[in-house]
């Protein structure tokens, strides 16, 4: 069968399977449209999280970072730092925030801190980090369309946006949980069943995990080591050791992800879906379970696709491809503009190798060894046509969390909690819908006229995420000494501080002529690049809540008495009352 | 529903954040320790074609964070019990 027959019939299934589930799990209430009835199983919830979290940055372009541009060991960061919020998340945060029942995250801010300007402080900073987040989604699902179903990247966006308008419109959170847990199985299908095949090819063993430590098939070489080997004699670094920038940016930027993990407030407000505390923290566990199931395959589709490139382009020692001879999916992928070649020296003949001037493949996108993985291995269509639904499956599931997010913070926060305290819950309900709605339609306004930003805007989101709103929310269940002031300053002081590195060196919203330092090594703060600087944020909001906390009044008797209540689980059936 | 005692859930809340701490050493060790800080010796010694420092790097820090939650979930469980601070059903 033709592969754009096939395509359109397993996407065409995936989206009337989401419809389906849209039209079952309608929001009757509030709570139905918040956290999904606050009755989801945490196993469930875990799947949902998975989808949840699990964007199309994470889809396409993960393993290409890891095994492209960040040349194997330093894409660690992306590895441990998506993965090891979730600990955080489990142990320091998720428990209490569910314990204390609410709907939102900047409602806790506001409550915890006794002052509607800590909230409004806490939906600016959601907003902010929510948005930058969600374009990006958009981005991914015009994209998906336009390279698997031909389609232009408009119709392919307006598609994307009609789904999650029906959807996220008609159940909120109850429609999203579900149709994120369907969107889990058809994006983990899809990002494994290759994984496995490319596997089985090089080293024969069915799991990624240990395909990657095992040797390649036929030889007594370690895959590592050949694709070490290779590398080197093209002038790369080795790929098991080249470390990103320096050890201190590695970590700084594994921190920065962990902590920016841990205070995305779409991931958040997943916990606040289950029955109890102690579901809160299994389905954090559920949640890491899930995704670990890709973040562990990821590095393995890195460096398997990337020497797949590399022998496709050298397949013996000195001796390359003929640009004539080029396999079929180097054509397809030209077309697209991921790929390029140039025949610098006239010799019919594709030179791969590190150095820029003699380098032939001058165009590589990171995205081409998820995309293309299927087609290097020479895998049937309906695998092609698996990995298109799983792509969309990633940006849909994800960009609908945000979209919720957003959308309550804006019925709830701002609407019911503080300018209109009198609303009825009929009449937050049809509200939080017509948020909903115009959160769609905004994202879907952003997603085709993307600023100039938008590139460098995920990042900013998680360094965003680390130094608002996590120390805020930590120091608030950690402390009941920190008092309103404390916060306010500590949010203001680590987002400024954060967008003003940022913008210090990438330019004022990412226009690099309005930068006023170079964006380079020497520049930065101990040598931490940009995208690694949300930690620094993060300790500097700590510092500052702990300074002006210290000097003004103490929190009122009631708010200790909130802190004592939301470190103990019981009770918290009663806490979900509004 | 009985209500604890404060210094019953004072020391609930001691015990609770001890186990963090024990938890928080190990999340540190496998990422920041072994990952990136120690990775240079760990990557002399091999697991098949796998240099350790790196394979912590991108397999077993991911492997030990899930262990670290689940662990965490059954003691935080027996805790619940001992102390009598368990959700009513």
């Amino acid at each position: 069968m033709d592969l754009a027959y096939i395509t359109y019939l397993v996407v065409g299934f995936t989206f009337a399977v989401y419809i389906g589930i849209a039209i079952w799990a309608r929001a009757e209430s509030t709570k139905d449209f918040y956290v999904a009835g606050g009755g989801v199983h945490p196993i469930a919830n875990g799947m949902a999280t998975g989808a949840d979290w699990m964007s199309a940055a994470s889809f396409i372009s993960m393993a290409g970072l890891i095994g492209m541009s960040y040349n194997g060991y330093g894409g660690s960061v992306f590895l441990m730092g998506w993965t090891g919020g979730y600990v955080i998340l489990a142990m320091l945060l998720a428990p209490y925030l569910r314990k204390y029942g609410k709907f939102t995250v900047p409602e806790f801010i506001g409550d915890r801190f006794y002052s509607d300007t800590a909230r409004v402080v806490a939906v600016i900073c959601l907003i902010l980090c929510s948005v930058t987040y969600v374009i990006g989604q958009m981005k991914g699902i015009g994209v998906a369309f336009s390279r698997f179903l031909e389609t232009d990247y408009e119709t392919g966006l307006y598609t994307g946006m009609v789904i999650v308008f029906f959807y996220a419109v008609l159940g909120g959170m109850k429609g999203i949980t579900y149709t994120q847990i369907a969107q889990y199985m058809v994006l983990i299908l899809a990002y494994t069943v290759p994984a496995i095949f490319i596997s089985l090819q090089l080293t024969g063993n069915p799991f990624p995990q240990l395909g990657l430590g095992s040797t390649l098939v036929g030889t007594d070489t370690y895959l590592l080591d050949k694709l070490d080997q290779v590398l080197v004699e093209t002038g790369f670094a080795e790929y098991t050791t080249s470390v990103r920038l320096s050890t201190l940016n590695m970590f700084a930027f594994t921190a920065s992800l962990m902590v920016g993990t841990a205070g995305l407030p779409h991931v958040i407000i997943r916990f606040f879906t289950v029955p109890k505390v102690k579901d809160a923290r299994s389905s954090a566990g559920w949640a890491l379970v899930f995704i670990a199931i890709l973040y562990t395959t990821a590095p393995a589709v890195a460096a398997m696709a990337r020497l797949n490139i590399m022998q496709t382009i050298e397949p013996e020692n000195g001796s390359y491809l003929i640009i004539e001879e080029r396999p079929e999916w180097f054509k397809t992928w030209e077309k697209t503009g991921l790929l390029r070649i140039e025949d610098k020296d006239g010799d019919g003949r594709v030179r791969y190798v590190a150095d820029a001037q003699s380098n032939e493949l001058v165009k590589l996108d990171n995205d081409i060894l998820v995309l293309a993985n299927p087609e290097i291995a020479q895998l049937p269509n309906w695998v092609i046509a698996l990995v298109a639904a799983g792509g969309l499956a990633a940006a849909l599931s994800t960009a609908a969390g945000l979209l919720l997010a957003i959308s309550s913070a804006i019925s709830h926060d701002l609407l019911k909690s503080t300018f209109m305290p009198n609303i009825s819950e009929r009449a937050e309900l049809n509200a939080s819908r017509g948020a909903m709605a115009v959160a769609v339609f905004g994202a879907g306004y952003l997603g085709l006229n993307p600023p100039g930003f938008a590139a460098g805007t995920v990042a900013l989101a998680f360094g965003l995420a680390a130094s608002s709103i996590f120390p805020a929310l930590m120091m608030g269940i950690f402390s009941k000494r920190i008092n309103r002031e404390g916060a306010i300053a500590g949010m203001l002081g680590g987002l400024g501080m954060t967008l003003f590195y940022v913008f210090q060196h990438k330019g004022i919203m990412f226009v690099a002529e309005w930068r006023y330092l170079e964006n380079l090594g020497e520049n930065w703060f101990f040598g931490i690049e940009p995208n690694a600087f949300g930690c620094i944020g993060a300790l500097l909001n700590f510092a500052i809540a702990m300074a002006v906390s210290r000097i003004t009044a103490p929190p009122p008797a009631r708010i200790q008495d909130l802190v004592e209540d939301i470190r103990v689980p019981m009770g918290s059936g009663v806490a979900h009352q509004h | 529903m009985s209500k604890v005692t404060e210094e019953r859930a004072a020391e609930y809340w001691r015990r609770n954040k001890l186990l963090m701490w024990k938890l928080m050493t190990v999340w540190f060790v496998v990422s920041f320790g072994f990952g990136i800080l120690l990775v240079e010796p760990l990557n002399a010694i091999r697991i098949g074609g796998y240099k350790l420092g790196f394979w912590f790097a991108q397999q077993g820090s991911i492997f030990t964070f899930i262990g670290i939650v689940f662990y965490y979930v059954r003691a935080m469980h027996k805790l619940d019990q001992e102390f009598g601070v368990e959700e009513d059903d």
